[in-house]
């Protein structure tokens, strides 16, 4: 089965990312094919690679980096809202005269069509939010 | 993408004290391209997004709530708010902004998009869909 | 065409759980997930509205979020069922459609 999941509070404050990451990860291990990842709200800050959590904590960042790695998982943070909230990738940052981009590996920027596209192509749609 | 599948946004969530409400509407907008069958559920707290008269001068936040008033042109007609939920915060439909869109199939008539409905035929309608957001 | 419900607010804080429960139809299941499983103890004032939509379908509450908040499985309510994170997904599978009550 085809599962689309959305994220849509950042790390740490909320436990949606981890409990998003947890259920992404088991459906993967079920043998389910993720369509998309989406991160939506404040969401989109899972996927800054600027964030320096203390040692003995989990890195949320790194663990969906990592998983979206090992599992080519197209991992997707909405462009409007991560300009909102300081999100970006190099050619945002340019077009914006900013002087720094901080998209994380594995996170690629992109519109609101991708999560409607998300929910007509996949079987199921879960929202982790708060 | 040939296929139509039943789109319902949850709305649960007062405007303003909260960027959900906001971000769910450019969902909407966005989403009215992909013309597939969608619905707006308003109950709880969400049917303050459609409170008539909201003023956000003073508060300095965006006023977003007359945009519900366009979506009648992108096809979005579909408003359903609970009449419980309504009542338990002392509000009736009176207290909402109109929201109407045109019917093309009758010369253009204007018709209203919200449609109170019971926590049962609200419970319905969820039953009805395809995918269901909320935020 | 059954839904899956997943409720991630305490009880004792927000209605989340009350509004899903007075939109659930029969077949249907809810699942309480991080801080919804504080309305999955036995004792509460919660117990009434879980009773309540055990009556019309299944209830389940996330095993990892119970063990993180000290809630072991003979304090829950009888007929609130555990679930890990695969099981959680195979209630995502065996319903038509995910419902989250945020």
């Amino acid at each position: 089965m085809q599962l689309a999941i959305v994220v849509n509070e950042g790390p740490y404050t909320h436990q949606a990312s981890d409990t998003a990451y947890h259920f992404t990860k088991a459906a993967l291990e079920k043998g389910h094919g993720i369509t998309r990842v989406f991160f939506y709200h404040d969401g989109v800050n899972n996927g800054t690679r600027l964030t320096v959590p203390p040692q003995d904590d989990r890195n949320l960042q790194k663990l969906w980096s990592e998983l979206g790695e090992k599992h080519g998982l197209d991992m997707v943070v909405c462009i409007a809202a991560a300009q909102r909230r300081g999100i970006l990738d190099a050619d945002e940052a340019r077009r914006h005269g900013k002087d720094a981009s901080n998209i994380a590996a594995g996170f690629r920027i992109s519109g609101l069509g991708q999560l409607i596209e998300a929910g007509i192509e996949a079987d199921r749609l879960v929202v982790f939010g708060d | 993408m040939a296929q139509k599948k039943k789109f319902l946004y949850l709305n649960r969530k007062a405007p303003h004290g909260t960027i959900y409400a906001l971000e769910s509407l450019e969902v909407v907008l966005i989403g009215a391209a992909f013309e597939q069958d969608v619905s707006l559920a308003f109950l709880d707290d969400g049917v303050f997004q459609l409170m008539a008269g909201q003023d956000t001068t003073a508060a300095g936040m965006k006023n977003f709530s007359r945009t519900f008033k366009a979506l009648g042109d992108y096809d979005v007609r579909k408003f359903y708010v609970e009449r419980e939920s309504l009542a338990e915060r002392g509000l009736t439909v009176e207290d909402l902004m109109p929201i109407t869109y045109e019917d093309e199939n009758e010369d253009y008539a204007e018709k209203p998009s919200i449609h109170l409905v019971g926590r049962a035929e609200l419970a319905a309608i969820i039953a009805d869909q395809d995918v269901v957001l909320s935020f | 065409m059954s839904t899956l419900h997943t409720v991630n607010k305490s009880p004792f804080e927000r209605n989340a759980l009350t509004s899903c429960t007075g939109h659930l139809l029969a077949g249907d299941a809810v699942l309480m997930i991080e801080d919804g499983v504080l309305g999955a103890r036995t004792g509460s004032s919660a117990v009434a509205v879980v009773q309540a939509a055990l009556e019309s379908g299944s209830v389940y509450a996330l095993a990892p979020d119970c063990a993180a908040r000290g809630i072991k499985p003979d304090d829950l309510i009888e007929g609130v069922q555990l679930v890990d994170y695969a099981g959680f997904v195979d209630l995502v599978a065996q319903h038509q459609r995910t419902v989250a009550w945020l």
